[in-house]
Protein backbone atom coordinates (compact mmCIF):
# COMPACT_ATOMS: atom_id res chain seq x y z
CA UNK A 1 0.00 0.00 0.00
CA UNK A 2 2.73 2.06 1.15
CA UNK A 3 4.68 0.95 -2.20
CA UNK A 4 1.68 2.19 -4.30
CA UNK A 5 1.46 5.33 -2.65
CA UNK A 6 4.75 6.66 -3.27
CA UNK A 7 4.43 5.53 -6.70
CA UNK A 8 1.24 7.63 -7.16
CA UNK A 9 2.77 10.24 -5.60
CA UNK A 10 6.13 10.36 -7.74
CA UNK A 11 3.70 9.85 -10.80
CA UNK A 12 2.10 12.84 -10.08
CA UNK A 13 4.88 15.13 -9.55
CA UNK A 14 6.93 13.84 -13.00
CA UNK A 15 4.27 13.60 -15.36
CA UNK A 16 3.23 17.09 -16.68
CA UNK A 17 -0.14 17.34 -17.85
CA UNK A 18 -1.07 17.85 -21.09
CA UNK A 19 -4.15 18.56 -23.70
CA UNK A 20 -3.99 17.88 -27.22
CA UNK A 21 -3.93 21.45 -28.52
CA UNK A 22 -2.12 23.46 -26.81
CA UNK A 23 0.55 25.98 -28.39
CA UNK A 24 3.04 27.77 -26.36
CA UNK A 25 4.41 31.06 -27.34
CA UNK A 26 7.79 33.61 -26.67
CA UNK A 27 6.92 37.18 -27.41
CA UNK A 28 8.60 40.09 -26.77
CA UNK A 29 8.04 42.36 -23.45
CA UNK A 30 6.26 45.34 -24.81
CA UNK A 31 3.29 42.26 -25.84
CA UNK A 32 2.55 41.50 -22.35
CA UNK A 33 -1.00 43.47 -22.09
CA UNK A 34 -2.15 43.25 -25.57
CA UNK A 35 -1.27 39.62 -26.20
CA UNK A 36 -2.53 38.55 -23.13
CA UNK A 37 -5.90 40.12 -24.16
CA UNK A 38 -6.09 38.83 -27.14
CA UNK A 39 -5.28 35.20 -25.91
CA UNK A 40 -8.36 35.75 -23.69
CA UNK A 41 -10.60 36.41 -26.88
CA UNK A 42 -9.27 33.43 -28.62
CA UNK A 43 -9.20 31.04 -25.99
CA UNK A 44 -13.36 31.96 -25.32
CA UNK A 45 -14.20 30.26 -29.03
CA UNK A 46 -11.84 27.43 -29.96
CA UNK A 47 -10.51 24.57 -27.67
CA UNK A 48 -7.22 25.53 -27.78
CA UNK A 49 -4.82 26.68 -24.85
CA UNK A 50 -2.21 29.19 -25.63
CA UNK A 51 0.71 29.46 -22.76
CA UNK A 52 2.66 32.90 -23.10
CA UNK A 53 6.08 33.50 -22.20
CA UNK A 54 7.60 36.66 -22.46
CA UNK A 55 10.71 38.16 -22.34
CA UNK A 56 13.71 40.31 -23.80
CA UNK A 57 13.63 39.24 -27.99
CA UNK A 58 17.37 38.20 -27.87
CA UNK A 59 16.58 36.35 -24.23
CA UNK A 60 13.74 34.23 -26.00
CA UNK A 61 15.75 34.26 -29.53
CA UNK A 62 18.49 32.52 -27.44
CA UNK A 63 16.00 30.40 -25.87
CA UNK A 64 15.00 29.21 -29.19
CA UNK A 65 18.14 28.57 -30.25
CA UNK A 66 18.70 26.02 -27.31
CA UNK A 67 16.02 23.99 -28.06
CA UNK A 68 13.16 25.85 -26.07
CA UNK A 69 10.13 24.47 -26.75
CA UNK A 70 8.18 27.12 -28.16
CA UNK A 71 5.14 27.15 -31.21
CA UNK A 72 5.42 30.50 -32.61
CA UNK A 73 7.93 33.78 -31.70
CA UNK A 74 6.97 37.38 -31.33
CA UNK A 75 9.22 39.31 -31.44
CA UNK A 76 9.60 43.22 -31.56
CA UNK A 77 12.07 43.11 -34.65
CA UNK A 78 12.36 41.27 -37.54
CA UNK A 79 15.86 40.70 -37.19
CA UNK A 80 15.57 37.65 -34.78
CA UNK A 81 13.03 36.04 -36.76
CA UNK A 82 14.65 36.20 -40.00
CA UNK A 83 18.14 35.06 -37.91
CA UNK A 84 15.74 31.82 -36.77
CA UNK A 85 14.91 31.33 -40.47
CA UNK A 86 18.05 31.65 -41.61
CA UNK A 87 19.40 29.07 -39.76
CA UNK A 88 16.52 26.92 -40.08
CA UNK A 89 15.10 27.03 -36.77
CA UNK A 90 11.44 28.46 -38.06
CA UNK A 91 9.54 28.23 -41.03
CA UNK A 92 10.02 30.22 -43.68
CA UNK A 93 6.77 31.08 -45.31
CA UNK A 94 5.20 31.93 -42.47
CA UNK A 95 7.03 35.30 -41.31
CA UNK A 96 4.37 37.53 -40.59
CA UNK A 97 4.83 41.21 -39.38
CA UNK A 98 2.21 41.65 -37.16
CA UNK A 99 2.79 45.00 -35.83
CA UNK A 100 4.65 48.23 -36.23
CA UNK A 101 6.11 49.17 -32.54
CA UNK A 102 6.27 52.51 -30.73
CA UNK A 103 9.07 53.98 -28.35
CA UNK A 104 7.68 56.38 -25.71
CA UNK A 105 9.66 58.89 -23.40
CA UNK A 106 7.62 58.52 -20.46
CA UNK A 107 7.77 60.18 -16.92
CA UNK A 108 5.49 59.93 -13.99
CA UNK A 109 2.66 62.60 -13.59
CA UNK A 110 4.30 64.35 -10.77
CA UNK A 111 7.83 65.50 -12.79
CA UNK A 112 7.76 68.77 -12.85
CA UNK A 113 9.58 68.59 -16.19
CA UNK A 114 8.58 69.66 -19.54
CA UNK A 115 8.81 66.75 -22.06
CA UNK A 116 5.31 67.98 -24.53
CA UNK A 117 7.53 70.87 -25.66
CA UNK A 118 11.47 69.57 -25.63
CA UNK A 119 10.72 65.98 -26.18
CA UNK A 120 14.41 64.13 -25.77
CA UNK A 121 16.27 67.28 -25.61
CA UNK A 122 14.39 67.49 -21.68
CA UNK A 123 16.56 64.69 -20.65
CA UNK A 124 19.53 67.31 -20.16
CA UNK A 125 17.76 68.27 -17.11
CA UNK A 126 19.19 67.57 -13.76
CA UNK A 127 16.01 66.38 -12.69
CA UNK A 128 16.60 63.09 -14.41
CA UNK A 129 19.08 61.42 -12.74
CA UNK A 130 18.17 57.85 -13.52
CA UNK A 131 16.65 57.38 -17.30
CA UNK A 132 15.45 53.58 -17.56
CA UNK A 133 15.89 51.80 -20.86
CA UNK A 134 15.56 48.40 -21.97
CA UNK A 135 19.32 46.74 -22.59
CA UNK A 136 20.51 47.25 -26.36
CA UNK A 137 22.72 44.22 -26.22
CA UNK A 138 19.58 42.07 -26.80
CA UNK A 139 16.24 44.18 -26.74
CA UNK A 140 14.75 45.64 -29.54
CA UNK A 141 13.10 48.79 -27.90
CA UNK A 142 16.72 49.52 -26.16
CA UNK A 143 18.21 49.61 -29.40
CA UNK A 144 15.75 51.73 -30.59
CA UNK A 145 16.22 53.61 -27.60
CA UNK A 146 19.58 54.30 -28.43
CA UNK A 147 19.55 55.28 -31.63
CA UNK A 148 17.10 57.58 -30.88
CA UNK A 149 19.02 59.45 -28.00
CA UNK A 150 22.20 59.45 -30.83
CA UNK A 151 19.99 61.09 -33.63
CA UNK A 152 18.68 63.74 -30.96
CA UNK A 153 22.20 64.12 -29.85
CA UNK A 154 21.70 63.77 -26.31
CA UNK A 155 23.73 60.14 -26.04
CA UNK A 156 26.80 61.16 -25.09
CA UNK A 157 25.34 63.87 -22.10
CA UNK A 158 23.10 61.37 -20.59
CA UNK A 159 25.06 58.40 -20.97
CA UNK A 160 26.06 57.80 -17.35
CA UNK A 161 22.58 58.44 -16.23
CA UNK A 162 21.40 55.34 -17.91
CA UNK A 163 20.12 52.25 -16.17
CA UNK A 164 19.24 49.51 -18.25
CA UNK A 165 16.17 47.14 -17.84
CA UNK A 166 16.54 43.38 -18.89
CA UNK A 167 13.79 44.00 -21.00
CA UNK A 168 11.30 46.90 -21.80
CA UNK A 169 8.95 45.94 -19.54
CA UNK A 170 11.43 45.98 -16.47
CA UNK A 171 12.53 49.63 -17.97
CA UNK A 172 8.92 50.67 -17.49
CA UNK A 173 9.17 48.94 -14.33
CA UNK A 174 11.92 51.11 -12.69
CA UNK A 175 10.55 54.40 -14.27
CA UNK A 176 6.42 53.46 -12.93
CA UNK A 177 8.24 52.08 -8.92
CA UNK A 178 9.32 55.85 -9.07
CA UNK A 179 13.29 54.49 -9.24
CA UNK A 180 14.29 56.14 -12.33
CA UNK A 181 12.54 59.77 -13.26
CA UNK A 182 12.12 58.79 -16.76
CA UNK A 183 12.09 55.87 -19.55
CA UNK A 184 11.96 55.13 -22.87
CA UNK A 185 9.64 52.24 -22.71
CA UNK A 186 6.86 50.90 -25.64
CA UNK A 187 3.62 52.89 -26.23
CA UNK A 188 2.40 49.76 -24.98
CA UNK A 189 3.05 50.29 -21.66
CA UNK A 190 2.33 53.96 -21.00
CA UNK A 191 -1.20 52.88 -22.64
CA UNK A 192 -1.54 49.14 -20.27
CA UNK A 193 -3.96 49.55 -17.15
CA UNK A 194 -0.82 49.52 -14.93
CA UNK A 195 0.86 52.54 -16.25
CA UNK A 196 -1.94 54.50 -17.41
CA UNK A 197 -2.77 57.53 -15.37
CA UNK A 198 0.38 57.60 -13.54
CA UNK A 199 2.48 59.11 -15.90
CA UNK A 200 2.59 61.43 -19.18
CA UNK A 201 4.51 60.43 -22.22
CA UNK A 202 5.88 61.60 -24.95
CA UNK A 203 6.11 59.74 -28.55
CA UNK A 204 9.84 59.68 -29.97
CA UNK A 205 8.86 60.63 -33.90
CA UNK A 206 9.42 57.46 -36.18
CA UNK A 207 12.56 58.85 -38.27
CA UNK A 208 14.47 59.19 -35.26
CA UNK A 209 15.11 55.30 -34.62
CA UNK A 210 15.24 52.62 -37.08
CA UNK A 211 11.37 51.48 -37.46
CA UNK A 212 10.34 48.51 -34.84
CA UNK A 213 8.90 46.48 -37.94
CA UNK A 214 7.65 43.55 -35.16
CA UNK A 215 7.44 40.49 -36.73
CA UNK A 216 6.03 36.53 -35.73
CA UNK A 217 7.31 33.01 -36.79
CA UNK A 218 6.33 29.40 -36.55
CA UNK A 219 9.12 27.33 -35.08
CA UNK A 220 10.40 24.82 -36.94
CA UNK A 221 10.34 22.08 -34.27
CA UNK A 222 6.73 22.73 -33.23
CA UNK A 223 4.76 19.91 -32.77
CA UNK A 224 0.92 22.22 -33.64
CA UNK A 225 1.80 23.91 -36.68
CA UNK A 226 -1.86 24.02 -37.60
CA UNK A 227 -3.01 24.88 -34.60
CA UNK A 228 -0.08 27.66 -34.21
CA UNK A 229 -1.01 28.78 -38.28
CA UNK A 230 -4.26 29.34 -36.74
CA UNK A 231 -3.35 31.67 -34.24
CA UNK A 232 -1.48 34.28 -36.32
CA UNK A 233 -4.84 33.67 -38.79
CA UNK A 234 -6.79 35.14 -35.69
CA UNK A 235 -4.48 37.83 -35.40
CA UNK A 236 -5.63 39.48 -38.76
CA UNK A 237 -8.83 39.58 -37.93
CA UNK A 238 -10.62 42.75 -36.29
CA UNK A 239 -11.19 41.59 -32.46
CA UNK A 240 -7.31 41.28 -32.33
CA UNK A 241 -6.43 44.07 -34.81
CA UNK A 242 -8.32 46.30 -32.32
CA UNK A 243 -6.46 45.13 -29.23
CA UNK A 244 -3.40 45.94 -31.15
CA UNK A 245 -4.51 49.41 -32.37
CA UNK A 246 -5.77 50.13 -28.26
CA UNK A 247 -2.43 49.25 -26.86
CA UNK A 248 -0.46 51.48 -29.84
CA UNK A 249 0.64 49.18 -32.09
CA UNK A 250 -0.23 49.98 -35.78
CA UNK A 251 -0.21 48.17 -38.67
CA UNK A 252 2.71 47.15 -41.01
CA UNK A 253 0.38 48.45 -43.87
CA UNK A 254 -0.13 52.01 -41.90
CA UNK A 255 2.10 54.65 -42.97
CA UNK A 256 2.13 56.85 -39.95
CA UNK A 257 4.12 60.53 -40.09
CA UNK B 1 36.22 40.42 -24.20
CA UNK B 2 36.66 39.86 -20.53
CA UNK B 3 34.98 42.91 -18.42
CA UNK B 4 37.50 43.54 -15.54
CA UNK B 5 35.60 46.42 -14.11
CA UNK B 6 32.65 44.03 -13.38
CA UNK B 7 35.72 41.30 -11.63
CA UNK B 8 37.12 44.04 -9.72
CA UNK B 9 33.26 45.57 -8.88
CA UNK B 10 31.94 42.03 -7.51
CA UNK B 11 35.51 41.11 -5.55
CA UNK B 12 34.67 44.79 -3.78
CA UNK B 13 30.83 44.09 -3.39
CA UNK B 14 31.81 40.39 -1.54
CA UNK B 15 34.41 41.64 0.37
CA UNK B 16 32.39 44.62 1.90
CA UNK B 17 29.40 42.57 2.56
CA UNK B 18 31.25 39.87 4.26
CA UNK B 19 33.70 42.70 6.62
CA UNK B 20 29.94 43.84 7.50
CA UNK B 21 28.51 40.75 8.53
CA UNK B 22 31.55 39.87 10.45
CA UNK B 23 30.58 43.02 12.37
CA UNK B 24 27.03 42.84 12.35
CA UNK B 25 26.89 39.06 12.60
CA UNK B 26 29.25 38.63 15.43
CA UNK B 27 27.36 40.27 18.01
CA UNK B 28 24.04 38.81 16.67
CA UNK B 29 25.44 35.47 16.92
CA UNK B 30 26.41 35.80 20.29
CA UNK B 31 23.40 37.22 21.42
CA UNK B 32 21.47 34.48 19.94
CA UNK B 33 23.87 31.88 20.76
CA UNK B 34 23.65 33.47 24.60
CA UNK B 35 20.32 34.20 25.33
CA UNK B 36 17.44 32.12 26.96
CA UNK B 37 14.86 34.46 25.81
CA UNK B 38 11.32 32.86 25.00
CA UNK B 39 11.07 34.38 21.90
CA UNK B 40 15.05 33.79 20.42
CA UNK B 41 13.38 31.47 17.73
CA UNK B 42 11.24 34.47 16.29
CA UNK B 43 14.88 36.04 15.61
CA UNK B 44 16.57 32.92 14.72
CA UNK B 45 13.82 32.78 11.72
CA UNK B 46 13.93 35.99 10.58
CA UNK B 47 17.62 35.42 10.31
CA UNK B 48 17.40 32.53 8.35
CA UNK B 49 14.69 33.78 5.90
CA UNK B 50 17.10 34.70 3.33
CA UNK B 51 17.53 30.92 3.09
CA UNK B 52 14.22 29.92 1.53
CA UNK B 53 12.82 33.39 0.55
CA UNK B 54 13.61 33.99 -3.26
CA UNK B 55 15.91 36.89 -4.06
CA UNK B 56 13.20 38.19 -5.91
CA UNK B 57 11.33 39.08 -3.02
CA UNK B 58 14.58 41.26 -1.62
CA UNK B 59 14.53 42.86 -5.24
CA UNK B 60 11.35 44.09 -4.83
CA UNK B 61 10.81 45.07 -1.97
CA UNK B 62 14.25 47.30 -2.56
CA UNK B 63 12.20 48.58 -5.11
CA UNK B 64 8.90 49.60 -3.96
CA UNK B 65 9.00 49.84 -0.17
CA UNK B 66 12.22 51.73 -0.52
CA UNK B 67 11.44 53.45 -3.88
CA UNK B 68 9.84 57.38 -4.00
CA UNK B 69 6.37 55.91 -3.27
CA UNK B 70 7.53 55.17 0.56
CA UNK B 71 8.45 57.14 3.44
CA UNK B 72 11.06 55.17 4.06
CA UNK B 73 12.34 55.18 0.77
CA UNK B 74 11.68 59.07 0.53
CA UNK B 75 13.92 59.59 3.74
CA UNK B 76 16.72 57.94 2.73
CA UNK B 77 16.45 60.05 -0.34
CA UNK B 78 16.90 63.18 1.80
CA UNK B 79 19.49 61.70 3.11
CA UNK B 80 21.37 60.90 0.65
CA UNK B 81 20.13 62.48 -2.62
CA UNK B 82 19.14 59.13 -4.45
CA UNK B 83 16.71 56.46 -3.99
CA UNK B 84 18.96 52.73 -3.22
CA UNK B 85 18.06 51.19 -6.39
CA UNK B 86 20.96 51.54 -9.02
CA UNK B 87 23.80 52.35 -6.45
CA UNK B 88 26.12 50.35 -5.00
CA UNK B 89 25.18 51.05 -1.67
CA UNK B 90 21.87 49.63 -2.64
CA UNK B 91 23.87 45.80 -3.68
CA UNK B 92 25.79 46.30 -0.42
CA UNK B 93 22.77 46.16 1.72
CA UNK B 94 20.78 43.93 -0.37
CA UNK B 95 23.99 41.83 -0.19
CA UNK B 96 24.42 41.83 3.40
CA UNK B 97 20.48 41.40 3.89
CA UNK B 98 20.42 38.27 1.40
CA UNK B 99 23.96 37.07 3.22
CA UNK B 100 23.04 37.47 6.83
CA UNK B 101 21.95 33.49 7.60
CA UNK B 102 25.24 31.82 6.01
CA UNK B 103 27.42 34.14 8.03
CA UNK B 104 24.96 34.37 11.25
CA UNK B 105 24.61 30.59 11.39
CA UNK B 106 27.88 29.69 11.29
CA UNK B 107 29.06 32.26 14.03
CA UNK B 108 26.20 30.87 16.18
CA UNK B 109 26.95 27.26 15.76
CA UNK B 110 30.70 27.48 16.46
CA UNK B 111 29.57 29.66 19.56
CA UNK B 112 27.03 27.36 20.68
CA UNK B 113 29.82 24.15 20.46
CA UNK B 114 32.31 26.06 23.41
CA UNK B 115 32.58 24.37 26.30
CA UNK B 116 30.73 26.56 28.90
CA UNK B 117 33.06 25.63 31.37
CA UNK B 118 35.53 27.38 29.68
CA UNK B 119 33.49 30.41 30.05
CA UNK B 120 32.76 30.17 33.47
CA UNK B 121 36.17 30.00 34.48
CA UNK B 122 37.27 33.07 32.83
CA UNK B 123 34.37 34.75 35.03
CA UNK B 124 35.52 33.17 38.13
CA UNK B 125 39.14 34.40 37.57
CA UNK B 126 37.57 38.02 37.75
CA UNK B 127 37.86 38.43 33.62
CA UNK B 128 35.03 40.62 32.18
CA UNK B 129 32.63 39.93 30.03
CA UNK B 130 33.37 41.35 27.20
CA UNK B 131 37.55 40.79 27.22
CA UNK B 132 35.96 36.81 28.03
CA UNK B 133 34.55 36.65 24.46
CA UNK B 134 37.91 38.17 22.91
CA UNK B 135 40.34 36.46 24.68
CA UNK B 136 38.03 33.05 25.30
CA UNK B 137 35.19 32.43 22.76
CA UNK B 138 36.46 34.61 19.83
CA UNK B 139 39.68 32.08 19.74
CA UNK B 140 37.82 29.02 20.05
CA UNK B 141 35.33 30.04 17.61
CA UNK B 142 37.73 30.73 15.20
CA UNK B 143 36.98 27.76 12.67
CA UNK B 144 33.16 28.69 12.64
CA UNK B 145 33.84 32.06 12.15
CA UNK B 146 36.25 31.92 9.14
CA UNK B 147 33.49 29.39 7.39
CA UNK B 148 30.73 32.16 7.79
CA UNK B 149 33.11 34.72 6.78
CA UNK B 150 33.83 32.74 3.09
CA UNK B 151 30.41 31.70 2.84
CA UNK B 152 29.18 35.67 3.01
CA UNK B 153 31.93 35.85 0.74
CA UNK B 154 31.28 33.29 -1.78
CA UNK B 155 27.26 33.86 -1.38
CA UNK B 156 27.66 37.78 -2.41
CA UNK B 157 29.90 36.26 -5.01
CA UNK B 158 27.77 34.41 -7.20
CA UNK B 159 24.74 36.71 -6.23
CA UNK B 160 22.15 37.10 -8.89
CA UNK B 161 18.53 37.89 -8.20
CA UNK B 162 18.74 41.16 -6.15
CA UNK B 163 21.46 42.14 -8.45
CA UNK B 164 19.59 41.56 -11.77
CA UNK B 165 16.28 43.25 -10.31
CA UNK B 166 17.87 46.79 -8.41
CA UNK B 167 20.76 47.15 -10.48
CA UNK B 168 19.86 48.69 -13.41
CA UNK B 169 23.23 47.14 -15.31
CA UNK B 170 25.30 50.49 -14.75
CA UNK B 171 29.06 49.69 -15.33
CA UNK B 172 31.32 49.69 -12.72
CA UNK B 173 28.29 50.75 -10.20
CA UNK B 174 26.19 48.03 -10.40
CA UNK B 175 27.18 45.64 -13.46
CA UNK B 176 28.61 42.40 -11.50
CA UNK B 177 30.15 39.54 -13.64
CA UNK B 178 26.83 37.36 -12.89
CA UNK B 179 25.07 39.69 -14.58
CA UNK B 180 28.09 40.41 -17.19
CA UNK B 181 27.38 36.76 -17.93
CA UNK B 182 23.82 36.77 -18.08
CA UNK B 183 24.39 40.00 -20.35
CA UNK B 184 26.78 38.43 -22.77
CA UNK B 185 24.49 34.94 -23.20
CA UNK B 186 21.79 36.79 -23.88
CA UNK B 187 23.22 38.62 -26.80
CA UNK B 188 24.80 35.31 -27.98
CA UNK B 189 28.49 36.31 -27.13
CA UNK B 190 29.13 32.25 -25.72
CA UNK B 191 32.88 32.73 -26.23
CA UNK B 192 33.06 35.64 -23.90
CA UNK B 193 30.46 34.24 -21.64
CA UNK B 194 32.03 31.31 -21.28
CA UNK B 195 35.86 33.29 -20.95
CA UNK B 196 33.97 35.18 -17.78
CA UNK B 197 33.09 32.42 -16.55
CA UNK B 198 36.12 29.78 -16.55
CA UNK B 199 38.01 33.20 -14.55
CA UNK B 200 34.86 33.14 -12.04
CA UNK B 201 35.67 29.99 -11.52
CA UNK B 202 38.90 29.97 -11.17
CA UNK B 203 38.74 32.89 -9.03
CA UNK B 204 36.24 31.58 -6.67
CA UNK B 205 37.97 28.79 -6.27
CA UNK B 206 40.94 30.04 -5.31
CA UNK B 207 39.97 32.47 -2.89
CA UNK B 208 37.60 29.40 -1.04
CA UNK B 209 40.60 27.14 -0.97
CA UNK B 210 42.67 30.19 0.65
CA UNK B 211 40.07 30.41 3.14
CA UNK B 212 39.58 27.20 4.20
CA UNK B 213 43.16 26.58 4.01
CA UNK B 214 43.29 28.56 7.15
CA UNK B 215 41.16 26.55 8.71
CA UNK B 216 42.99 23.20 8.48
CA UNK B 217 42.47 21.21 11.48
CA UNK B 218 45.22 20.60 14.27
CA UNK B 219 43.48 17.92 15.81
CA UNK B 220 43.46 14.21 14.39
CA UNK B 221 40.89 12.97 11.72
CA UNK B 222 37.70 10.59 12.58
CA UNK B 223 39.82 7.45 13.10
CA UNK B 224 37.22 5.34 10.73
CA UNK B 225 39.28 2.21 11.12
Amino acid sequence: MRKFLLTCLITCLVVIPTSAQEITIAAAADLNAALTEIVRQYSATPNVSVKLSFGASGNLFNQIRNGAPFDIFFSADEDYPKQLIEQGLAEKNTLYRYAVGRLVLWVPTDSPVDIDHKGLQSLNDPYFKKIAIANPQHAPYGRAAVAALRTAGVYDQISDRLVLGENVSQAAQFVESGNAQAGLVALSHALAPAMKGKGRYWEVPLNLYPTLNQAAVILSHSQNKAAAMRFLEYLNTAPAQSVLKNYGFSHPSERKQ
Amino acid sequence: MIDWNAFWLTVRLATLVALILFVIGVPLAAWISGSRWRWKFLLEAVVALPVILPPTVLGFYILTALGTRSPLGRYWQSLTGHTLAFTFEGLVIGSVLYSLPFAVQPFAAAFDSIDRKLVQASYTLGVPRIKTFWRVVLPLSKSGLITGVALSFAHTLGEFGVVLMVGGNIPGITRTVSVDIFDQVQAGNYASANHTSLVLLVISISILSFIYSLNRKARPGWSWR
